[in-house]
């Protein structure tokens, strides 16, 4: 019974956290804004937490490197399973305007498999709260694969 | 007691970007702090060689998302120099006031960062709150939130009506109105106060030896504001920098409050001033030459070196960011400081690791 009250609350009160790989800011900015009362997630249940082996998703934004790409693996492996990832913002999905930079590898999918992508330069925050929710249900797809 | 060394970062629950410190402890004292960067580089400066020097706006633009309308005027600012052509005055007014929109942002998310690394989540929540009345300006006026990409080399791309002149007025009232009403639960507040006063001091002296930038320098009664070289409407506006005397963390939070309102006067007075013209003088030349000309960013003084000869490829692009100029001093603050006052002094010069690291 426990473990199917866990199992409904990690789909239906997701904890997010967010990871800055190599962002302008842009992004960042507008997934913090999404925590902040005008948007507000936390009336879908959705915390911000800092410690990634409490977290169910993860949030990326910005452009992979080569300093940064062990930092974000690292995170990812520390997440419990099923997890989900969303690349945000041009950059992480692609590079962006820096895709031609020499200290660029390019999008998050280089580095982790992303579930859901959030397009924009950067995407406003009511996007970035689709892509979390667009996630969710990829989320609780694996779940059901996991049994 | 043995030495600690605790890792500060990179991924970090009050930080938003990653800065990695190793903090080296005795008990609860950080006796030195090691900083270690590069997770943010992406080589903007190289990409010069690729675009041309009217891309390259919109690659400055993205050297930071919270201050990049002030990266792509400085640029802008400096290849009109190269050029020598100047700005119509119309766009020399609207530079100052998306800029100092842009200063309030900046300045409203950092009192909310500020306040969220104390542990003061609701005050994050009110300063993002008044925050969004920014935003709403800027994208009903310039149709993007954060990049709003503005500048062109030589003028601006957009222009502000009456209509829209009277309706930011209204919405800076409103702003004025609740950035006054946060004085005393945020400012004043007796818990805030424990938390800051007294943390990470610098005198004067010593921000200007270790070259300090901005809120930073001026918190310590250095009164050095780029605003002060008058580039764009300074020249006809008036303006006084704000200038703090304590040096300690209460004193950075109290220079940044009052530079927001500050900052509602200039918007205010330059949009009464707003004269009529042109938006933008056209581009003939190809640039050739070399300059530095600089800004005030709300972290502190930007600066940027351009080198060109004469082809649609800039030779060089230099940017030296003000949290470049103020991690030295922050470095300086850590020893001393109790490891869970490291995050507020961390957040007190406004880090911006995306500029610094470009």
């Amino acid at each position: 019974m426990l473990k199917d009250f866990i199992r409904s609350s990690r789909a239906k009160s997701p904890w997010i956290i967010h990871f800055d790989c190599g962002s302008c800011n842009g992004c960042d900015i507008e997934t913090l804004a999404c925590l902040t009362p005008l948007y507000d997630v936390e009336r879908f249940g959705i915390v911000n937490v800092g410690n990634p082996k409490h977290a169910d998703v993860l949030l990326v934004t910005g452009t992979v490197n080569h300093r940064n790409k062990h930092v974000l693996k690292n995170l990812y492996d520390q997440m419990p399973s099923p997890k989900a990832v969303v690349a945000i913002g041009a950059c992480g999905l692609t590079g962006g305007v820096f895709r031609e930079a020499y200290n660029v590898l390019g999008g998050v999918d280089k580095v982790l498999p992303v579930d859901v992508y959030v397009p924009g330069c950067p995407p406003k925050p009511e996007a970035i709260i689709d892509g979390v929710v667009l996630a969710l249900k990829k989320f609780a797809e694996k779940q059901q694969a996991a049994g | 007691m043995a030495r600690t060394i605790i890792p500060f970062g990179p991924q970090h629950p009050v930080l938003p970007e990653p800065l990695h410190l190793k903090l080296v402890l005795e008990d609860e004292i950080v006796q030195e702090a090691l900083p270690a960067v590069g997770y943010v580089h992406r080589g903007l400066e190289k990409l010069t060689e690729i675009r041309d020097f009217n891309q390259m706006v919109q690659i400055v633009e993205r050297v930071c998302g919270i201050c990049s309308m002030i990266h792509a005027q400085c640029y802008c600012q400096g290849l009109e120099e190269m050029l020598g052509i100047t700005a119509p005055p119309r766009a020399r007014y609207l530079r100052t006031i998306w800029s100092e929109l842009h200063r309030m942002h900046s300045h409203l998310l950092w009192l909310g960062l500020f306040a969220d690394g104390m542990g003061f989540e609701s005050q994050f929540m009110q300063c993002w709150k008044i925050r969004e009345r920014i935003m709403d300006v800027n994208e009903a006026t310039t149709g993007n939130r954060v990049i709003v990409s503005v500048n062109v080399v030589g003028g601006v791309r957009r222009d502000l009506n009456d209509g829209q002149l009277r309706w930011i007025g209204s919405i800076l009232d409103q702003v004025e109105a609740e950035l006054k009403a946060l004085k005393k639960p945020l400012i004043d507040d007796y818990t805030v106060k424990k938390r800051t006063v007294g943390k990470g001091v610098l005198t004067a002296e010593q921000v200007y030896e270790l070259g300090a930038a901005g809120p930073t320098l001026r918190a310590s009664g250095v009164a050095q504001d780029m605003r002060m070289t008058r580039y764009a409407a300074f020249d006809e506006l008036v303006f006084t920098p704000v200038v703090e005397t304590e040096g300690d963390c209460h004193a950075r939070l109290k220079v940044r409050y009052r530079e927001l309102l500050a900052s509602i006067d200039i918007v205010r007075a330059a949009m009464r001033a707003l004269p009529e013209g042109e938006l933008a003088v056209a581009v003939k030349d190809k640039p050739a030459g070399e300059i530095v000309t600089r800004v005030e960013q709300p972290r502190g003084e930007l600066l940027y070196y351009l080198k060109a000869s004469g082809k649609k490829n800039l030779d060089r692009v230099r940017i030296r960011t003000p949290t470049f100029a103020n991690i030295p001093p922050l470095l300086a603050m850590l020893p001393g400081v109790e490891l869970a006052d490291v995050p507020v002094v961390v957040l007190s010069i406004d880090p911006c690791i995306s500029c610094t690291e470009r």
